[in-house]
């Protein structure tokens, strides 16, 4: 028990008051744009193999996105959600951690997912909410999550991922497990109470997850001036008594650099971190949403000049790694692919019927098995009005 | 077998959980060393130690949203509410999460391990906020479980049911009966049934319907009814969701009389619910209408409790009423 009740700080006999902004908080930057490293700069873990990894999911997630977006547009998928210019965050932080660590995301970190492998097929039967989604069509597209990749299905309520990484850490924690959790969130969840509750709980009771802020600036329309007036979301950490971090989020090796120590930090000490990733959401929220509405274009294209593929990219290049045909050939490959992968998995059929009841519990209660009786003597009487189960009910 | 009150054979239950299982963890507001504020986690810490039996800090969507996320990862975690008057700040974490989290992701993921414990009720001059049955809010969420024992002997068994079901429950303990009830509990490990409702006395005139700290309060309805030579069947329903609609229904075609009592408000409690089931099912063996006796629509009053409360009186007047319709 501590019995000293008072932190310790100098006794003042004049009122003093501080702020946030009282505590300076460094910001980690490795990599400029040009691909040039900043001299003096500590690398992350990093070679050829694993550079070009991320390269080719950063690569990949930027034509999905792309290829997405459209086939929204075209009535293809009912919703998407891009994360232009945040792909750093996600991909980096995914390649600076192990297989078994687990993911529980917000919903705009596919990058991670991308990097951990989940199929091209896998994303679009998600996205087509058809009857080979893990998901079993029952989320809006976007919401991945697979067991096997240690990738938490998203929930779109906002921040409740946040006390669960702290328990799914502590588990982890007690179960003397080489594992950590990392746990994303943007600059407006955390003013969710879910946010305060998860990072005072983690840091009580020593849990090793990683919290990973990526304030992009925007939540929708809101802009982060809107959303708070402290220090950023890293003075927070401090606040809790928890490890803290700025980086440049669209700085992929001071990304890897963060979470490589943050993981270390986490499973030698079993305490958690929190990294606050200054980034920019150069797309609009989701498709239902139109940034022009609420910030200008001058705005958009200072951001756009901070690319964090194009950072990478130089930066390959530079090592000799990588160059300008082969750049080319990769992104018209991935065009090419998932294009194809949208026309199968548009022709998949959807979920059938029985889908409506499962997973509600571990097995079906006899109330839901009289529902589903009850809804498909329904169908059949009237098949016209329900064209996608209909044909397929015995 | 042994004489414990209701806190003593949850306690017990909680101690057989812990022993068998290396991840079962109880945590909550002063649940660690002092063992809660009604003591049903005593000793506890002393026995696992405090990785597995902890105070959290103030914050009750943090409990349920770090027992979420244990439950995923694997762990059985048996969190503490500390009144049910104070799960509100949790209801997001219960209903998006734990009710949904095995739905949503296909079965990739689940909190079926989860239990939350929370005492539910009046009686105890405890006011508007720490006397409320908030049943009904979690009976209108799919994925959930609730259950609510009446005595020490149910309380172990089905405690011991609901942590070892693969789906999240939530507990609910009748804090008046903590102390008040006690009775012969085994020693040993044992399990009633989720689901499923118990027929406590068989009757022939009317149905009294009721569960956990209420189910005292209409056996002593039933019996001064059955001085008047009315014949009561009493059942108590344990699990709020899924209910066991068969054993209602099935009793209520023998009586054609119902009478549902709890001590939350009237309107949208979850008599409603039953009483709309069972006229659907039994509409034509039913002569008379169902009878609800609950709370006022009111918040739950001090000074007034006993005019608030659904008591044996109001019941045994519903009964006769419900006889000469």
């Amino acid at each position: 028990m501590n019995t000293e009740l008072y932190p310790t700080g100098p006794v003042v006999h004049q009122a003093t008051f501080i702020d946030g902004h009282s505590v300076e908080i460094p910001m980690l930057k490795i990599l400029q744009q040009d691909g040039s490293v900043y001299p003096n700069a500590d690398l992350p873990n990093i070679d050829q193999t694993s550079a070009l990894k991320a390269y080719r999911a950063l690569a990949f997630h930027r034509v999905l996105d792309e290829r997405m977006v459209a086939a929204q547009r075209q009535g293809r998928i009912s919703f998407y959600m891009a994360a232009l210019g945040e792909e750093a965050t996600t991909v980096g932080g995914a390649a600076a951690l192990e297989p078994q660590d687990m993911i529980m995301a917000q919903y705009r970190e596919q990058g991670a997912l991308i990097y951990r492998g989940f199929s091209l097929e896998n994303i679009m039967n998600q996205l087509f909410s058809n009857e080979h989604d893990l998901g079993k069509g029952r989320q809006m597209p976007i919401h991945y999550g697979s067991n096997e990749l240690n990738y938490m299905t998203i929930s779109s309520p906002l921040g409740t991922q946040i006390p669960q990484a702290t328990g799914y850490a502590y588990g982890q924690k007690l179960q003397g497990k080489d594992a950590v959790t990392i746990c994303y969130f943007g600059e407006g969840a955390a003013s969710e109470g879910d946010f305060h509750a998860g990072l005072n709980m983690a840091a009580v009771h020593n849990a090793p997850v990683i919290f990973f802020c990526r304030n992009n600036g925007y939540a929708i329309s809101t802009p982060a001036d809107e959303q708070y007036v402290g220090n950023g979301i890293a003075s927070r950490g401090v606040g809790y008594g928890i490890k803290t971090i700025r980086i440049d989020g669209n700085d992929i090796l001071a990304v890897m650099k963060a979470v490589q120590l943050a993981r270390e930090y986490a499973l030698e000490k079993q305490k958690p971190v929190i990294i606050e990733a200054m980034s920019y959401r150069l797309g609009a929220h989701s498709t239902s949403d139109d940034p022009s509405g609420y910030r200008t274009k001058e705005e958009e294209a200072k951001w756009q000049a901070h690319d964090p593929i194009l950072r990478m990219k130089h930066y390959l290049v530079k090592q000799d790694w990588w160059d300008e045909q082969q750049d080319k050939a990769l992104f018209e490959q991935l065009r090419e692919q998932i294009l194809a992968a949208v026309k199968v998995a548009e022709k998949i059929d959807k979920p059938p019927v029985e889908d409506l009841v499962t997973d509600v519990y571990d097995q079906v209660p006899a109330h839901l098995e009289k529902q589903l009786t009850e809804l498909k003597q329904h169908i059949k009487q009237y098949p016209d009005a329900y064209p996608v189960t209909a044909g397929r009910i015995k | 077998m042994a004489k414990m009150n209701l806190l003593q054979a949850i306690n017990n239950a909680l101690d057989i959980a812990m022993a068998e299982n290396d991840s079962a963890l109880c945590f909550g507001e002063d649940v660690g060393h002092f063992g809660g504020v009604f003591r049903a986690t005593s000793g506890l810490q002393e026995k696992f130690g405090k990785d597995r039996c902890f105070n959290t800090p103030l914050t009750e969507q943090g409990i349920i949203g770090f027992a979420n996320g244990l439950a995923a990862q694997g762990s059985t975690p048996i969190a503490e509410i500390q009144f049910a008057d104070y799960i509100f700040p949790a209801f997001d974490q219960i209903v998006n999460e734990s009710a949904k989290f095995r739905y949503r992701s296909g079965n990739e993921f689940d909190v079926g391990k989860l239990t939350i414990r929370t005492p539910y009720g009046g009686g105890i001059a405890g006011g508007l906020y720490h006397s409320q049955s908030p049943e009904a809010y979690f009976s209108h969420t799919p994925g959930l479980k609730l259950v609510v024992p009446r005595n020490p002997y149910q309380a172990k068994g089905l405690l011991l049911a609901s942590i070892r079901d693969d789906n999240p429950v939530i507990f609910f303990e009748p804090k008046r009966l903590y102390r008040a009830s006690s009775g012969e509990v085994p020693e040993e490990d044992y399990q009633l049934p989720l689901g499923k409702a118990e027929v406590v006395q068989t009757g022939s005139d009317i149905t009294l319907l009721a569960w956990g700290a209420q189910m005292e309060i209409i056996e002593k309805a039933a019996s001064m009814a059955a001085n008047d030579g009315i014949s009561c069947e009493i059942i108590d329903l344990r699990t709020i969701l899924p209910w066991d609609i068969e054993t209602v229904a099935q009793s209520v075609v023998k009586t054609g009389r119902l009478l549902i009592s709890h001590e939350a408000p009237l309107t949208s409690g979850f008599a409603g619910e039953i009483a709309a089931t069972i006229q659907q099912e039994c509409f034509l063996h039913l002569e008379s209408p169902i009878a609800r006796i609950c709370g006022l629509d009111t918040p739950y009053p001090l000074a007034l409790e006993k005019e608030y409360a659904p008591d044996h009186l109001k019941v045994y007047q519903a009964i006769k009423q419900s006889i000469e319709f």
